[in-house]
């Protein structure tokens, strides 16, 4: 009888430490601050850093646009609570609804807020959705590991409606959607034109090192070129601090010139990728947020096929 | 004077501790799989030393566990005979081992990596000595359970085998050789994909004289790039590499400058 109880009594507590933990879990706060940049418009500034438990994954911008025909958002962060937390910012803002959510591209820092989302609300370019489909679920994985409880429940959820570039008009908001690539096969760019703001996702960062797990650097710095022409007033990078003029651009597009300039000529050396790993990055990046690991990455993600390309024998054709 | 004293007492006090943390088989990564290493990888008579001439160069934090960059550079130590390269953690320890019989005592390759682990090179001098040098690699892993992206795709099968190198002039004199083989490598740990990697790698002058042996295990990076340094007395107008995988697939390239 009594070890009967004692048995019930060890299960209670079971269960209620389980609890506890899914409620401690539930209960991480991103902090989320929407900062007002223009008429409308807010953002949502990450850390200038890699994901970590501490961070939660929270190191992206997000952004809304409140519109007389409801709320734009602009990406929906690292995880489901981080989505949720968002809609709650927004509401605290306004009440209008969400009446549209754009994944800028498939990231897992992007998307995996959408959970918390009305699904018809979501929308990116077919190449995004596709993306999501493909990779969602090893990103998600991915990035329990990185960011551990902060995730609880975050599930890949890939918007059905598909985007095409051109003037998307949300109520007193006239939009341009801009179907670039280069950081990825599919990047959107939306500009603002009734307040001049720039959202130019991950194409864009400003203070930190890029990110280039599937970038296409020529494609990439062509992209950048287009940006730098837009008559924006201001530009909210992907990553970093939001800017007023194209110095965010101009350093993105220096760092992926000296990226490719620099794996080419290693190539070309000879170079073993041990070797290009030793390479000194030069003084004007040494500034910019997690350039150490940036840098390695990329070399892993990016060499080899700059390698391919210096020991193939149609290079040595006339 | 003091100052010369001083010195010589504390270089005596190094190297009689380098010496004794040696024969303790003390090890400097301090490895909880290193008595085992040493069970598994050299006779028990062998004298095996920790030796920082062995140089193990590989990032500390590897993201990419089917892909990481590892050079083995043995040039500090006279008479290497062999080079065992070998992961404390690996699932499959043996990652490559070598006999640089003209060229340098020097090899970089990619290799999978299961989780975080020591990497490590063992050195064969020619008095029968063990020179044991390494480094900690960080990695999520995993990239010994994986698929090869070649096992999914039809055309590793039309490219099998096929070789792509050049070779540069060093500064340092003699010649670098680089070279590339199309092969999938599945190390046999990934379900339903039976082991298929490449063993045994001869390369040659072009007079057909040895200048390297590398016998590979199956954590070796897939589509796998060597890098091999030719002494100046050994440099010839080509090269030339053969061997096989371990069903018996032929590999033979003349490697052109």
């Amino acid at each position: 009888m009594s070890s009967l109880r004692r048995s019930t009594r060890a299960l209670i507590a079971l269960f209620a430490l389980g609890w506890t933990l899914v409620l401690a879990a539930a209960d991480r706060d991103y902090g989320l601050a929407p900062v007002r940049i223009a008429d409308d418009t807010w953002v949502l500034v990450g850390r200038s850093e890699d994901f970590s438990f501490a961070n939660g994954g929270n190191i992206v911008n997000t952004a809304f646009i409140v519109t007389s025909a409801g709320v734009v958002v602009i990406d929906s962060g690292p995880s489901r609570s981080y989505g949720e937390q968002l809609k709650r910012a927004i509401a605290r803002i306004t009440d209008r609804p969400v009446s549209l959510v754009l994944n800028t591209h498939h990231h897992p820092d992007h998307f995996l807020g959408n959970q918390a989302f009305a699904i018809e609300t979501l929308a990116a370019l077919p190449a995004t959705i596709k993306g999501i489909h493909s990779e969602g679920g090893s990103f998600n994985e991915n990035m329990y590991r990185l960011a551990g409880d902060w995730m609880a429940g975050t599930e890949p959820v890939a918007p059905a409606r598909q985007l095409a570039p051109g003037p998307l008009t949300m109520g007193n908001h006239r939009l341009e959607l801009m179907a670039l690539d280069g950081h990825t096969d599919a990047d959107l760019v939306i500009f603002d034109r009734s307040t001049g703001v720039l959202f130019a996702g991950d194409l864009v960062f400003n203070g930190r090192a890029p990110t280039t797990p599937h970038a296409n650097l020529q494609a990439w710095q062509a992209a950048l070129d287009q940006l730098a022409e837009a008559p924006f007033a201001t530009v909210v990078p992907g990553h970093g601090p939001v800017a007023t003029d194209t110095a965010p651009i101009r350093q993105t597009r220096a760092w992926l010139a000296w990226l490719d300039r620099n794996l080419r000529q290693a190539a070309e050396d000879g170079l073993d990728m041990t070797e290009v790993l030793a390479l000194p990055i030069p003084a004007e990046f040494r500034g910019l947020a997690v350039v150490d690991a940036e840098y390695r990455r990329s070399v892993g993600q990016l060499y080899p096929a700059y390698e391919q390309r210096a020991l193939s024998a149609e290079r040595r054709k006339p | 004077m003091i100052k010369s004293a001083l010195l010589a007492m504390l270089l005596a006090c190094t190297c009689s501790t380098g010496v004794a943390a040696a024969e303790r088989g003390a090890d400097p990564l301090e490895s909880p799989r290193w008595a085992d290493m040493r069970k598994e990888m050299f006779p028990a008579s062998a004298r095996v030393v920790f030796d920082d001439k062995v140089k193990v160069t590989a990032p500390l934090t590897a993201e990419n566990a089917m892909n990481v960059p590892v050079s083995v550079d043995a040039s500090a130590l006279q008479d290497v005979r062999e080079v065992l390269v070998f992961a404390d953690f690996n699932p499959i320890v043996r990652v490559v081992r070598f006999e640089p019989t003209g060229a340098q005592p020097s090899l970089g390759f990619r290799i999978k990596l299961q989780q975080s682990t020591p990497v490590r090179a063992a050195v064969r001098t020619g008095n029968g000595n063990w020179h044991v040098g390494g480094t900690w690699v960080n990695t999520a892993g995993g990239g010994c359970t994986l698929p090869s992206t070649g096992s999914a795709s039809p055309e590793w099968q039309k490219r099998l085998g096929e070789v792509s190198s050049r070779v540069w002039p060093r500064k340092e004199g003699g010649e670098r050789i680089r070279l590339r083989i199309i092969h999938p490598i599945d190390t046999g740990l990934a379900a339903g994909i039976p082991a298929f990697f490449l063993q045994d790698l001869q390369l040659t002058d072009d007079k057909g004289k040895a200048l390297m042996h590398i016998e590979g295990f199956e954590p070796i990076a897939e589509n796998p790039v060597f890098t091999v340094d030719v002494p100046a007395a050994r440099a010839t107008a080509a090269y030339r590499v053969s061997g096989r995988d371990n069903n018996g697939n032929a590999i033979a390239a003349v490697i052109e400058k």
